[in-house]
């Protein structure tokens, strides 16, 4: 009797750990996997945390993707947007994600693949603006960078190829005039992006012209910065409001501000008497 | 015409397993909408959804948010396999069985059926522990830990959206059940595997055996990827296969040359089973 509760524990305890050693290797790969901070996911996206927790994989937002009414053909190929991302993907296994250069979002003005979504992973609630009115307009998908070392505009050569691409055109890329002083006489005409109008479709990245696109979609989280709450437009009584609950204590405490600055740099310090 | 009728069940499996593939297939390239999505979530005629029950609980201790939709979906499937089904997803649904019972068959044909680097006695109930953890490293890395390395999953969605290096993993499972352990992905590691075996613990449609016909050889031993619920029953006792383990894949049926196995209902059709089946009609 004492023999077989041994062996019953013994092989409880060796599944148990068998289990706890295998999960271990697969939270490893899920912990690798899931960190994918380049990943553009499809409009009305949860803050991607959130959206690996909820997203089920089921690619009903691809298939409404593919089917949508909208078809983009160029040169007889059908342009596809949102993938599912397969293993050897850049993406998260499984999770909806689009590559702009090759398949921008087209921003469809019924958003399909966004109300396809069956677990609330993509959400009316992200795509909406501050009077909570839904549009496509309102997704934020990414924002568009530009490098001025390889955008042709800032060597002073005539493009605009993405300001025209632009859904958004005149609100999230507008067209900003220089004087090019090597000439005297030519105008640069430099694209400028405006984070605020711009979704993140990728429109720019896929037309424009040089080899390797001179602008680029980013995550939002992964480009944006954040002023914080010590600095502040102070013509501007909205970002006024932005600071109004900002902590009035100014200086940074650290272990060594326990200390006044002279304590502390004549701590250890022998005088002679 | 014999074989064929003789190896009904899996042939109807495989076309099962085909059908549900092809109709995944079909939503994403030609826009139907008969079945569409994949196994871990699907709309049925556009209308009806279906959640995968194991896929819903790692969301739930990750701590995703439930919509209404992903409840529905879980509720039909419980009932479906809960009522009716039993494992009958593992083997008429998920295509991963397709791989399994390649392997089987290499296994077979090979005669190294029991040539097993890992003792099967010992990690018999692996797969239950296996699906606690994974929930509990769900709620640990917070999203669905399964869902990341399902080949179930990477099997459908690779039919439907394109499958990437997914093949390898595929190859894997071949490769493990195949030379390391027999039947060792289904019926040792799978998750969801372990979970259909307690949703459909209690199902309605079963195999019967009736001890009468049965003369022992052994071919539905042989041929059971699950045949620790078979072996108390099996020539011992006329009774259904209650063991929570058994896939209704019917292959037990099929290879018995006695008769002494049937699909039958279970806590509806009791005794009579068994009376019928005393004049065999072969």
């Amino acid at each position: 009797m004492d023999n077989k509760r041994r062996s019953f524990l013994t092989s409880i305890i060796q599944a148990s750990a068998a289990a706890v050693a295998a999960g271990s290797v697969v939270a490893g790969f899920v912990e690798e996997n899931k960190d994918k901070p380049l990943t553009l996911r499809p409009p009305g996206a949860l803050k991607e945390e959130e959206f690996l927790k909820t997203c089920i994989r089921c690619g009903l937002c691809v298939e409404a993707c593919k089917n949508r009414e909208n078809k983009v053909i160029i040169d007889g190929k059908e342009i596809e947007t949102l993938k599912l991302a397969a293993p050897g993907d850049k993406a998260p296994i499984g999770t909806p994600y689009f590559i702009p250069r090759t398949g921008p979002c087209f921003m469809c003005d019924t958003i399909p693949c966004m109300y396809a979504c069956p677990t609330g992973a993509l959400t009316p609630d992200m795509c909406k603006n501050d009077k909570g009115e839904v549009s496509i307009d309102y997704a934020k998908m990414g924002v568009a960078v530009i490098d001025p070392s390889s955008c042709i505009a800032f060597w002073g050569l005539q493009c605009t190829a993405c300001y025209r691409a632009c859904p958004e055109m005149d609100k999230a890329i507008t067209i900003e005039w220089r004087k090019n002083e090597r000439t005297g006489k030519h105008a640069y005409r430099i694209p400028v992006v405006h984070e605020e109008a711009c979704t993140g479709c990728g429109m720019c990245e896929m037309a424009c012209v040089t080899e390797k696109p001179a602008i680029k979609i980013f995550p939002r989280e992964v480009f944006l910065g954040k002023a914080g709450d010590r600095y502040v437009k102070g013509w501007d009584k909205k970002d006024q409001e932005r600071v109004k609950n900002a902590s009035i204590n100014t200086t940074t405490q650290t272990g060594r501000s326990k200390k006044s600055a002279i304590e502390n740099l004549n701590e250890g310090i022998q005088w002679d008497k | 015409m014999g074989q064929i009728i003789k190896n009904k069940y899996l042939i109807l499996r495989r076309l099962s397993q085909i059908l549900i593939l092809f109709l995944y297939f079909g939503a994403n390239y030609f826009g139907w909408k008969i079945l569409v999505g994949n196994l871990s979530f699907s709309k049925f005629l556009n209308t009806i959804p279906l959640t995968d029950p194991y896929a819903f609980l790692q969301m739930v201790f990750a701590g995703a948010i439930i919509s209404a939709d992903l409840i529905i979906g879980v509720l039909v499937i419980l009932i479906i396999y809960g009522l009716i089904g039993g494992r009958a997803f593992c083997s008429w649904v998920c295509p991963v069985n397709m791989i399994t019972d390649l392997a089987a068959w290499v296994r077979r044909k090979t005669n190294h059926e029991k040539d097993n680097l890992i003792s099967t006695q010992k990690i018999k109930k692996f797969r239950y522990f296996f699906a606690a953890t994974l929930l509990l490293i769900s709620a640990i890395v917070g999203a669905a830990a399964f869902e990341f390395i399902s080949p179930i999953g990477i099997f459908t969605r690779g039919v439907a959206f394109g499958i990437g290096f997914g093949w390898i993993w595929l190859f894997v499972i071949f490769l493990f059940d195949a030379f390391v352990l027999k039947n060792g992905w289904c019926g040792h590691i799978c998750p969801l595997g372990a979970t259909y075996s307690i949703i459909g613990a209690k199902s309605l449609i079963r195999v019967y055996h009736t001890k009468e016909n049965c003369t022992n050889c052994g071919n539905c031993l042989t041929i059971c990827p699950e045949n620790q619920v078979l072996s108390p029953v099996i020539n011992k006792k006329s009774d259904f296969i209650n063991g929570i383990e058994c896939t209704n894949c019917g292959r037990c049926i099929e290879v018995c040359d006695d008769n002494a196995l049937k699909f039958s209902i279970r806590y509806l059709i009791k005794q009579k089973g068994a009376e019928n089946e005393k004049n065999p009609t072969k």
